[in-house]
């Protein structure tokens, strides 16, 4: 609830707004709760006495008020959308501009999907409650108490009976929160379980259809598609019978309005008039009860919605500039780890790095050796700062990494992450990510350098073909060559390439491999490899055993010496003995 | 080309896009239209839908009759109100306000007890119809070949299966009831007032006409302007979607900046269309009551002036201001439910695209059942496309004799997968033929041929459940014992008894606690389960540690004895251990033969194979490696096709397997370094000069180099004492 408290502090830039709405929505109630009461004017006053003028007069008034009301109601819902969806979009860019701030660390708390929902559906959720509050708020109790108000002033006897019904509507509404609350927890679950049934299906479809299992997923899918329908079953007739109960509740507010009013007519303390109008006000009394229940599960939505919003709001950056932090204009590249220990803050266990001491003299090549979860990615994430250390410092030309602007830090390195992502748009684009305004020839000669100048130039449009959703569908190793070649172009003094070239096959590797020698001369590179092959013209090899760094040497010095270099090189350029 | 990884990952990588896609754009619900989407043939849908709701023939006339009772009911009141008023109350008849309160209770209760029993029925009708739609969808997709989800994302198939069938559902629980009502309702009321009185009537039906005209400009304007909301959302959903998925590219280029600025002009855009059509869409409510208001005021003017001429009575405008409250709400339900069911239409289309989708890879109705093959494959000028008019596999023609390893190599695309996607008959070929022991694999029923073929995919895929459970996904009906004893063929079972719950974890969404190489490994204990007579594999081209690589090497090497195998292949080791090596370019079959045979023959794979090991040579050039013309003698290192017991040789690595006679000829080489004093990088030699053959270079990157015996450095090369002095020992 709180949460929901914090979230809705967003509508505060549009205070005015959201009072004007209110404003102008309380004019419409009043002017809508005057209607039966004119009514009443008309019948007991009007027609009653004979009394033509009172009756136009009175019709008049009424269409005036009406006309008047329109104009309210468009006021009214200007205002509300406004406030709501200036909300929202606040919201969203608080959100997205949140998220802009997040370091690796950060990011490993949280799924893609998982922020995409908040900044979707969740903030849908949101949104909603606020529109709705901001009519809720305002219309119902002044629906009610404003209707029960005039009531009590024109018959108090007759009101009390109306009054009687409050408790029997309450009491529904509050069952049916009660009933149904619990079983849209379970439809929602059940939902769940058979999408996920679902994308695995279609996921896994070779497996499926590998190992002929149609029909054990039939009988899967159908188990759950036969429990949702059971609660999905359920739910649905309890709306059924509720709905009709609190409409024939209210119906049954009319008859007993006939009945006592009748009565009273009989003994002349009310009019005929006033029995038209309480049928009236009997409506709106209700109405804002069973708008009230409908919101209450809306309510419980929103609550937990903005708990997950604020989760992101809330986060803390993990890496952020020191105030006074420098800025360095040119690098010369010298990399050096001085005793740097490093573990993830979400992975219970051992330290991923231990104690790792080494340097990189600028333009050297360092390449990195060892297991999956050896700590290679974790290492050279230290350099640009994805990650800061638990303990010891990476300097570059002698400065501790943290002491230097990230964004400043960032520029002076190029870096291809495992997963080569691009984003929609022409080749071109991609390929001058982190250099907007490189030249067109920067462009290609980067494209030349990892060999993907030939496949860019076999489609149509050359270097402006369309990548991503809408664009072709290029190959994993297609994809890795165009992020070594935006890595190239921000023509960085460090460039970290982490398994770069693994879906490239091995003919084209070497070749780019030796194109990168050409260029990247003055230029510390770190790599990161899982073929051999890859890294043996390396300056440096470092071989990591779980999370330390247990030979460093270049390939003829660690051949001989290390024996976990030794197992590596054969299990990938030997095994099978010599063969005859 | 062949792109089966493509294929795979799109589908993967788009799931989860596709539902903020569809959760987001829709307007509140209930406050005018949202949807933009329409049916492209609309009425052909609905006719469609129509049909499929058939089956409850008897429930649906039962809803209509219950709906048309109750809806008249409805309108009962307020007449029975206009007569308790003129007729009781002002004559003062006690007797009759009882009764005539009586019977509006008893109408009331009665009209509850209708609506709930439609709505009992309707939930039947509603929940049972999409239960069955699910099913036959799910199960008409299970049919289709990979084709079909080849041009399909998963995204779009799982939104079909929800979405659509969501939108569906709320069209039949209860627009269709809602339909029927408002209808009745409104021509109900209109009959009503007109023959309670016709001039009363006339004047209250003046807001009519206005009511109508609003309800559709406002429509209008709502749909157009959801339209244009809709249009930017979902760039705002691009947006968000990609830029967040591409986080840490974004933080590693410093790009949040520009990303944040992209993104602030799309989302001020979205709120300026949003704050339009959401302030048409929620003008509709408020017009209607207000338009009503407005009714029942001339209402109350005009029926009081008529009352005082004598044409009409209290009870009359009692009546009429009830009627007039009541005549808003179906115009408004109605422009509301006319845009429920546009969407659904459009769903139900898209749903009945699927299920109208016929599956192209069907059993000949004279297949025949297999229970087991011998194992010999062969391909015969097979052509095949995925696309029309872009050959993928060109005249291939290939031959496995049973129990062979046929070794399938060449570059990313050039068909290798597609290969073993036409054995499984993932997809049928064009022309040509397949044969297993003789007969086209088209005349087998698919589910027996499948049956017999192991397959494991590169991407392997683990489903949610226990370990236990996808081992056993080989074959449903395996003991747990028989499950653990291929978990410890596939050299799984060490991990796995290490896991917290044993053969019991519960596997995570996509297998996500487990290693790449340990997911391989289950994988390859699902096949063993599966015990199939033909396998076909699909190794791995990195990312797994050395450990866990020979542990899968040895896996593979259990599960492959004994069966015909495939091997898509990117090691070196299983390559020189097949029976075959089929070179594959472009669709072609280039080269046929043993590893070593390919290698003399110097061709594509000569030159692929070389290019592997050119980093092994460090700075030496392709050109010095390349023998020179005289043939060459026989020396004890290359290999020699066909000699028996080849395949036997595969455990020892370095030098323990090797027969004496090739032993002493290193032994002399070794010598000849020694003499020479080439034992360390620095006094390296060249062939020439110590005189050996000059493809001894070769022979070095192809087998001694692996031993660490013979060491090579700038071209030259030397003797790692060290190494010799341990094969000496051995």
């Amino acid at each position: 609830m709180s949460d929901l408290r914090r979230v809705f502090s967003f509508i505060s830039p549009y205070k005015k707004e959201a009072i004007l709405a209110m404003i102008f929505l309380s004019f419409v109630v009043v002017t809508d709760l005057s209607i039966p009461r004119l009514v009443q004017v008309i019948i007991d006053q009007g027609v009653a006495k004979q009394d033509i003028d009172t009756i136009l007069r009175t019709s008049l008034l009424m269409i005036g008020a009406s006309i008047l009301s329109a104009a309210l109601s468009i006021a009214n819902t200007f205002y509300s959308v406004k406030t709501s969806r200036s909300f929202e979009a606040d919201l969203r860019e608080a959100v997205f501009k949140k998220i802009q701030t997040f370091s690796f660390g950060n990011l490993d708390d949280f799924t893609t999907g998982q922020l995409l929902t908040r900044l979707t559906s969740d903030l849908n959720q949101v949104q909603m409650i606020v529109l709705m509050s901001l009519r809720m708020f305002v219309m119902a109790p002044l629906m009610f108490l404003g209707s029960f108000g005039i009531m009590f002033a024109t018959n108090p006897s007759l009101a009390t009976v109306i009054l009687g019904l409050l408790p029997i509507t309450l009491v529904l509404v509050f069952f049916i929160v009660r009933i149904v609350r619990p079983i849209f927890t379970q439809i929602q679950g059940h939902l769940d379980y058979l999408n996920q049934v679902l994308q695995e299906n279609l996921s896994g479809i070779r497996v499926v259809k590998a190992f002929v299992r149609s029909d054990y997923e039939n009988k899967r899918f159908e188990k759950a598609n036969t429990e949702l329908y059971h609660v999905s079953l359920k739910m649905t007739r309890y709306i059924s019978i509720f709905f009709p109960i609190i409409i024939a509740v209210m119906n049954l507010g009319t008859v007993a309005i006939i009945y006592y009013g009748g009565l009273q007519v009989f003994v002349g303390t009310t009019s005929v008039g006033q029995i038209i109008a309480f049928t009236n006000y009997l409506f709106r009394t209700m109405f804002p009860l069973l708008m009230l229940s409908m919101m209450a599960g809306q309510i419980a939505a929103a609550s937990a919605s903005s708990t997950r919003i604020m989760e992101v709001l809330d986060a803390e950056p993990e890496v952020k500039d020191k105030p006074d932090a420098i800025v360095l204009d040119a690098i010369h590249g010298r990399v050096e780890f001085k005793n740097v220990s490093f573990s993830y803050r979400n992975i219970s266990g051992d330290a991923v790095l231990s104690d790792i001491s080494f340097t990189a003299e600028p333009g050297e090549k360092v390449a990195l050796l060892g297991q999956t979860g050896s700590g290679k990615s974790s290492l050279i994430n230290l350099i640009p700062r994805f990650y800061d250390t638990r303990k010891g410092y990476v300097t570059i030309d002698g400065v501790d990494v943290r002491d230097i602007k990230i964004s400043n830090l960032r520029s002076h390195i190029g870096i291809s992450l495992q997963d080569a992502i691009l984003f929609s748009g022409t080749i071109r684009d991609n390929i001058r990510y982190g250099n907007p305004d490189a030249t067109d020839e920067e462009v290609i000669k980067a494209a030349k350098t990892v060999q993907a100048h030939e496949f860019i130039m076999s489609f149509p449009m050359g270097y402006d073909t369309m990548v991503g959703q809408r664009g072709v569908n290029l190959s994993g190793g297609q994809k890795q060559r165009l992020a070594i070649a935006r890595a190239l172009l921000v023509k960085p003094k460090i460039l970290i390439l982490d398994d770069s070239t693994s879906a490239v096959d091995v003919e084209m590797e070497a070749e780019i491999e030796n194109a990168l020698d050409a260029l990247m001369d003055d230029t510390t590179s770190f790599i990161i490899a899982q073929r051999i092959s890859t890294v043996l013209k390396a300056d440096k090899i470092l071989v990591l055993d779980n999370g330390r760094i247990v030979a460093e040497g270049s390939h003829n010095e660690l051949i001989d010496t290390s024996p976990i270099y030794r197992e590596i090189y054969d299990s990938q350029l030997g095994d099978g003995g010599v063969e005859v | 080309m062949s792109g089966k990884g493509q294929r795979g990952n799109r589908g993967s990588s788009e799931e989860q896009q596709s539902q903020p896609r569809r959760m987001m754009g829709h307007g509140p619900p209930g406050m005018g239209g949202a949807q933009i989407e329409k049916a492209k043939d609309a009425r052909g849908a609905l006719s469609r839908l129509i049909r499929y709701l058939g089956d409850y023939k008897t429930h649906l006339v039962g809803i209509v009759f219950l709906t048309v009772l109750s809806s008249l009911l409805s309108l009962a009141g307020p007449y029975l109100i206009g007569i308790a008023i003129d007729k009781i109350i002002l004559t003062g008849d006690i007797g009759g306000l009882v009764r005539i309160s009586l019977l509006l209770a008893g109408i009331y209760i009665f009209s509850a007890l209708v609506s709930m029993a439609s709505g009992w029925v309707m939930a039947i009708i509603s929940q049972r119809s999409l239960k069955k739609l699910r099913k036959e969808l799910f199960e008409h997709i299970q049919t289709l070949s990979l084709n079909f989800f080849d041009t399909r994302s998963a995204g779009d198939l799982m939104s079909r299966l929800t979405n659509d069938v969501d939108s569906i559902g709320t069209v039949i629980s209860q627009n269709v009831t809602q339909l029927i009502s408002s209808f009745i309702t409104m021509v109900g009321i209109v009959v009503m007032m007109f023959i309670l009185n016709v001039w009363l009537a006339l004047a209250s039906l003046v807001v009519f006409p206005l009511m109508v005209v609003l309800t559709a400009v406002v429509s209008q304007r709502t749909r157009s302007g959801f339209r244009d909301l809709m249009m930017n959302m979902g760039m705002l959903n691009s947006v968000m979607q990609e830029t967040i998925a591409g986080q840490r590219v974004v933080i590693a280029f410093e790009q949040q900046e520009s990303v944040n600025r992209k993104f602030m002009s799309t989302n001020d855009a979205v709120k300026a269309v949003s704050i339009k059509a959401n302030t048409y869409a929620m003008l509709m409510m408020p017009l209607i009551g207000i338009l009503s208001n407005a009714n029942i005021a001339i209402v109350a003017g005009v029926g009081g002036w008529m009352t005082l001429q004598g044409m009409a009575t209290v009870g009359l405008i009692a009546s009429f201001i009830t009627y007039s409250r009541r005549f808003g709400d179906p115009i408004r339900q109605l422009g509301n439910i006319y845009n429920n069911i546009q969407s659904a239409l459009a769903g139900v289309e898209r749903i009945f695209e699927v299920i109208d989708t016929i599956p192209d890879l069907t059993d000949d109705s004279d297949a025949i059942s297999v229970d087991g093959f011998e194992g010999e494959v062969e391909f015969k000028d097979v052509d095949f496309e995925y696309v029309t008019d872009v050959p993928v596999l060109k005249d291939v023609s290939l031959k496995a004799e049973s129990g062979q390893t046929i070794a399938l190599v060449g570059p990313t695309g050039a068909g290798k997968t597609t290969i073993v996607n036409l054995l499984t008959r993932f997809y049928d070929i064009k022309d040509g033929i397949i044969t297993i022991d003789g007969v086209d694999i088209r005349k087998i029923k698919k589910d027996d041929l499948r049956r017999q073929l192991g397959v494991v995919l590169q991407d392997v895929f683990l489903f949610s459940g226990t370990v236990m459970s996808n081992i056993r996904y080989g074959r449903l009906d395996a003991t747990d014992e028989e499950c653990m004893h291929a978990a410890k063929l596939a050299n799984a079972d060490g991990f796995i008894k290490r896991l917290p719950q044993g053969y019991d974890t519960e596997l995570s969404e996509r297998a996500g606690n487990l290693s790449h190489g340990q997911r391989q490994l289950i994988s390859i204990a699902r096949a063993l389960v599966a015990d199939p007579d033909i396998l076909i594999l699909d190794e791995a081209t990195s990312s797994v540690d050395t450990r866990t690589e020979i542990q899968i090497q040895e896996a593979f090497q259990r599960l492959m004895r004994g069966r015909t195998s495939f091997v898509i292949a990117h090691r070196l080791s299983t390559i020189r251990r097949a029976d075959v090596v089929l070179v594959i370019n472009d669709g072609e079959i280039l080269e046929r033969g043993t590893h070593a045979e390919l290698l003399e023959r110097k061709g594509f794979y000569y030159r692929m194979y070389m290019s592997q090991f050119k980093g092994t040579n460090g700075e030496q050039d392709f050109e010095r490696i390349k023998p020179v013309e005289t043939p060459t003698p026989a020396t004890p290192f290359m290999g020699m096709p066909g000699m028996p017991g080849r395949r036997k040789m595969v455990g020892g690595r370095g030098m323990g397997g090797m027969p004496d006679m090739f032993r002493s000829r290193i032994v002399e080489i070794a010598e000849k370094f020694r003499k020479k004093g080439a034992i360390s990088p620095e006094t390296a030699l060249s062939p020439e000069q110590l005189g050996l053959p000059p493809q001894f270079g070769m022979m070095v990157q192809m087998g001694m180099a692996e031993a660490g015996l013979f060491l090579e450095h700038d071209g030259k090369y030397y003797l790692s004492e060290k190494r010799f002095k341990q094969m000496q020992e051995s």
